[in-house]
């Protein structure tokens, strides 16, 4: 039986978070009236002209340099194609001369994802298909506003380099983290300012030829693009596997009958007649410029990953978790500030989920410090990192308001002994090796002090008893 | 000449704006003479796809009450200005002569109305033109030809043809057209006009409605070199609605007309001068060479050999650029719409029914030269073509500071004698150099033919020498006014 | 030297320019981009592959706005001037397939 392995290739749209659009003053704003936001350029009024958005340019160089892209003198080609959602039935996109190129996304368990483009064109404006449910082929007429036409997109193109539904996943939500973290875009696939088409194919494991592709369009969400890539990857492997072929298509993802179906053949044929775009001149971005904006990038997801699990020696998904929470920069502080730093990742990962609130770096470096000496169990530091969320102050007095004395070492020790005393038999299955019993005289113990003993301590005391 | 309309003698823009700014005549004044002009001559010659009265009455009672308020109305005060109707117009329809467009008003002024506007001119009509700019002699516009006020059998070339035929009928002294492949030289020649074409990027292209974005410029139409001068000072200089505006003001050329051409390097480009060329207009053409001989400029012969692939290139290039202009006018957000039961099939009916047949010819034209697999033979070869164009205008420009050629091959040619797409086309080969080199061309009126109708010679500059361009016309202008006169 | 365009062509890009041609219009076409595109041939013939192509006249490049907004036209101008308007929008047939 052939094994196979899965291809994907990702395009992602972004609108860019400029106020205006690509080539006109234009608001770039999300659910405006209908047709208000819209001037003789981006209606593709007769005797209109583009004026390229220096802003939209700035964004579109931020994100390639985070990226790692080469940023390149470059070229705006138009698009010829009739579309009711297009104004002047071209889209003016970058073609063969893209302002970023080869580039990477490093996903949080190291693979690098290449980039090999990431260009600026416009985007269209949006139909309405009325009658027929909303879809398409079965509408009976259909409503366009063009409030959308002409906001700026980047399109990033990435190489064929993802090998499953999850990976693609991964890629998508890193490339968010990136786009989040410029300032690019606000990355919001359910607003559909991030659009993302799936080159899918499949080909037997240990080849190096690419299979032939399906381009998978309508993926509205990271679990409808994992689904589709799934779905697709198994209808290709079915083909194959019967002897049959995969005709290179464009397929449309039905969420709902999470299938994909091959997009109504087109009238006419696939001729796009890309030529330079006379209305507009030649972008180079001058190296001071593109310094300028490579030394405003903020620090970025993969670099602040290897900075924290550095610091803190964590594991990737801990780490990974961390930083997308945001909470990576507090953690540091706090390492700085003295904290553990096995018990500030823990906590960061599993008790900070929501804000972070009226915390300080010092306030959680002295809690994990706290901690770590056992004046505090792992169920009281969370009580009271819960109220330094909640209100702020100092850990210790937080700790005292809420009664957590500590328990002295001789009173602990007292209480182990008096448990095992008045447990015998337990305290002989102990000793013949069932770690179960142990968790029995931490519950004997947590009794007999109120619940000021910690469990990892209490348990340690019992294998001293044991050893001794 | 022998204008259409008897007994008007077409006032020039200058004097116009001089009285009306010291008061000595009113812009509604002004403006009525116009309007009775147009009245009595229009039906012959349709100038126009729109006369403008209202608009024009109420624009020049502005301009009398700024005059009464002391204010300056500025440098064209009062003087009635035709615009070719593929200049868009605020809430007047702009057609391009094309049913397509029937009925359209645009939202926004172009750039030079408003600039016009501004110095005080007076709108006073939409002028004919061949549908969306493409034509040689007014004959494919949707809305009927435009006749020549000399000879009323013949065109007034084209795609100006509107503009030429109202300043040379005395309907206004100044006219605005396009010129993409001479459109505003060759029907100033054919009516006995100046016309000029701006550097590309001189004048902006804002509220042109697109022909062939890369060569496109708009450029005056007048009776005098001087006015043309004017009128060119108002509507130059950078615009930042559009991304090839040359980043200059506008250039001082009024004050520069009378430095002369002593001096003056000046060549004749042979290739232009040759077969194809009526032999009427060679001599005038060289009369011109004279006359600037005489006025101290060295005039010798140069080859500008590329000059020649101008016509096949240009005829790849424009159609490619023009076949994506026009691909908006599908029926979904103004003008024309055919109803149809998919979206696809509107945008067939509406465009078959909308477009006449010199404009689908130019759109499947350039379709093909953009298509997979020919782009490389045509477009890309045209594009390379204009490379060479370029360098061999600027290896003569190395020795002359300007180039003389004829406009026209012929002069006024009769309706109906070029229907062969082809055979039109050729009549664009002396104009069309220097829309592809991005170079500015003026054409001044340089007497008659052997069959008594106007002929205009072309003087060439480099880019951005429109000065040095009008002291030559200007002296091509007085010469001829002495020729005349003794 | 590209092949001279045939009615096939024509009937190609008639299609990609949405263009509807009667079978006389055809003929006539045919003929006359035919003979427009052997007038080319001296261009076609040219040994270019040393020469940069020229886009464009004007050697400028970066040209470019601020990202200011401006004001936006009246929707009922804009929509005034459609052939079809519902709900604000314009309104056209139905649309078959994905953009082509
Ligand atoms: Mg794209
Ligand atoms: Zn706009």
């Amino acid at each position: 039986m052939t094994e196979w392995e899965t291809v994907i290739g990702l395009e992602v749209h972004c609108e860019l978070a400029t106020a205006t659009k690509l080539f006109c003053g234009c608001r770039n704003a999300f659910g405006d009236e209908p047709n208000t936001n819209v001037c003789p350029v981006c209606l593709g009024l007769p005797g209109s002209l583009p004026v390229l958005n220096r802003g939209a340019v700035e964004l579109a160089m931020r994100l390639g340099l985070a990226l790692g892209c080469e940023v390149r003198p470059s070229l705006f080609h138009r698009k010829n194609y009739f579309y009711p959602d297009m104004p002047k039935d071209y889209q003016i996109s970058q073609y063969d001369q893209p302002v970023n190129v080869d580039g990477v996304v490093e996903l949080a368990d190291g693979a690098r994802i290449g980039v090999e483009r990431a260009h600026l064109e416009e985007d269209t404006g949006k139909s309405s298909h009325v009658g027929g449910g909303g879809r398409i082929h079965e509408a009976d007429h259909s409503l366009v506003d063009y409030n959308r036409a002409g906001v700026p997109l980047v399109e990033i193109v990435s190489r064929p380099d993802l090998r499953s539904s999850e990976q693609a996943k991964a890629y998508v939500n890193e490339l968010r983290a990136v786009l989040l973290a410029t300032g690019a875009s606000d990355a919001r696939m359910e607003e559909g300012s991030m659009r993302v088409d799936a080159n899918i194919s499949v080909r037997p494991v240990g080849s190096s030829v690419l299979g032939t592709r399906c381009e998978v369009k309508n993926l509205n969400s990271t679990r409808s693009l994992a689904r589709a890539v799934d779905y697709e990857a198994r209808r290709q492997i079915e083909l194959l596997s019967a002897g049959e072929q995969v005709l290179q298509q464009t397929r449309h993802w039905d969420e709902a009958d999470g299938r994909t179906s091959p997009l109504r053949s087109k009238e006419e044929a696939f001729d796009y007649r890309y030529f330079p775009e006379p209305d507009l001149v030649p972008l180079s971005p001058e190296p001071a410029w593109q310094a300028a904006v490579g030394e405003a990038l903020p620090l970025l997801p993969a670099a602040r990953r290897r900075r924290l699990a550095a610091a803190t020696g964590a594991g990737a998904a801990s780490v990974a978790m961390v930083v997308e929470r945001g909470l990576d920069d507090l953690v540091l502080a706090a390492l700085e500030a003295g904290g553990d730093p096995g018990r500030l990742m823990v906590h960061a990962e599993h008790d900070l989920a929501g804000a972070t609130g009226a915390l300080d770096a010092t306030a959680f470096a002295g809690l994990t410090s706290m901690e770590a000496g056992g004046a505090l169990t792992a169920t009281q530091a969370k009580a009271v990192l819960a109220e330094l969320v909640a209100t702020g102050g100092d850990p210790e007095a937080v700790a005292g308001a809420l009664g957590y004395e500590a328990l002295p070492g001789e009173v602990l020790a007292g209480a182990v002994d008096a448990a095992i005393a008045a447990n015998p038999a337990a305290w002989d299955r102990f000793l013949a090796g069932d770690a179960k019993v142990a968790g029995f005289f931490v519950g004997q113990v947590m009794k007999a002090t109120a619940g000021k003993a910690d469990g990892k301590a209490v348990t340690a005391l019992l294998r001293q008893r044991a050893a001794s | 000449m022998s204008a259409a309309v008897p007994g008007s003698t077409p006032l020039s823009a200058a004097r116009i704006a001089a009285a009306v700014r010291r008061g000595e005549r009113s812009a509604v004044e002004v403006v009525e003479q116009h309007l009775a002009v147009i009245a009595e001559g229009e039906p012959q010659i349709h100038a126009f796809n729109a006369v403008m009265d209202d608009q024009a009455r109420r624009a020049a009672a502005l301009v009398d009450q700024r005059v009464a308020a002391g204010d300056d109305p500025g440098p064209l005060a009062g003087v009635p200005l035709a615009l070719k109707d593929n200049l868009c117009t605020r809430g007047v329809p702009t057609t391009c002569s094309s049913r397509i467009l029937e009925g359209w008003r645009p939202p926004y002024d172009a750039t030079v109305v408003t600039r016009l506007v501004l110095a005080g001119a007076i709108p006073v009509g939409k002028t004919n033109l061949d549908e969306f700019a493409m034509g040689s002699s007014t004959e494919n516009s949707a809305f009927g030809p435009t006749r020549n006020p000399h000879d009323q059998g013949r065109v007034p070339g084209g795609s100006s043809g509107g503009s030429a035929a109202a300043v040379a009928a005395g309907f206004a002294p100044l006219a605005l057209g396009s010129d993409t492949g001479g459109s505003i030289r060759q029907p100033a020649a054919l009516c006995g006009v100046v016309g000029l074409k701006p550097t590309y990027g001189r004048v902006s292209r804002y509220g042109l409605v697109a022909f062939a974005s890369s060569l496109d410029q708009i450029g005056p139409l007048t009776s005098t070199v001087a006015d043309a001068a004017v009128a060119l000072e108002v509507i130059a200089g950078h615009d930042p609605l559009d991304s090839t505006s040359v980043p200059e003001p506008a250039p001082r050329l009024v004050s520069r007309l009378d430095e002369g051409v002593d001096g003056l390097r000046i060549g004749v480009v042979t290739e232009l001068m040759g077969e194809g060329i009526a032999s009427d207009v060679r001599r005038r053409v060289e009369a011109a060479a004279e006359a600037l001989g005489a006025a101290g400029a060295k005039v010798d012969d140069v080859s500008v050999p590329a000059v020649t692939y101008g016509l096949s290139s240009y005829y790849l290039i424009a159609p490619a650029e023009a076949s994506s202009n026009l691909a908006r006018y599908d029926g979904v957000r103004y003008g024309l719409r055919v109803d149809a039961p998919t979206t696809a099939a509107m945008n067939t009916a509406t465009r078959t029914a909308g477009f006449g047949d010199e404009v689908k010819r130019r759109i499947m034209l350039g379709t093909y030269a953009l298509s997979a697999g020919y782009y490389d033979a045509y477009y890309g070869k045209a594009q390379k073509v204009r490379t060479l164009i370029i360098r061999d205008f600027a290896t003569a420009y190395e020795s002359f500071d300007l180039l003389l050629a004829p406009v026209s091959p012929t002069t006024a040619f009769p309706f109906g004698a070029k229907a062969d797409p082809l055979t039109m086309y050729l009549s664009d080969v002396c104009t069309i150099p220097s829309n592809l080199a991005g170079d500015p061309a003026v054409s001044v009126p340089f007497g008659a033919g052997d069959d008594g109708l106007p002929i205009g010679v072309q003087v060439l500059a480099p880019a951005l020498a429109e000065a040095t361009m009008l002291r030559a016309a200007i002296v091509l202008e007085d010469a001829m006014a002495r020729e005349v006169s003794t | 030297m590209a092949e001279r365009i045939t009615t096939a062509d024509v009937v190609h890009v008639a299609a990609l320019a949405r263009l509807e041609l009667s079978a006389d219009e055809l003929e006539l076409f045919t003929g006359q981009l035919a003979a427009v595109l052997d007038h080319a041939a001296d261009v076609e013939a040219l040994e270019l592959s040393e020469v940069v192509p020229t886009a464009h006249p004007l050697p400028l490049v970066n040209v470019l706005r601020d990202d200011v907004v401006h004001r936006s036209l009246d929707r009922h101008e804009v929509l005034d001037a459609a052939p079809s308007v519902e709900g604000h929008r314009f309104r056209v047939p139905p649309v078959l397939g994905e953009p082509s």
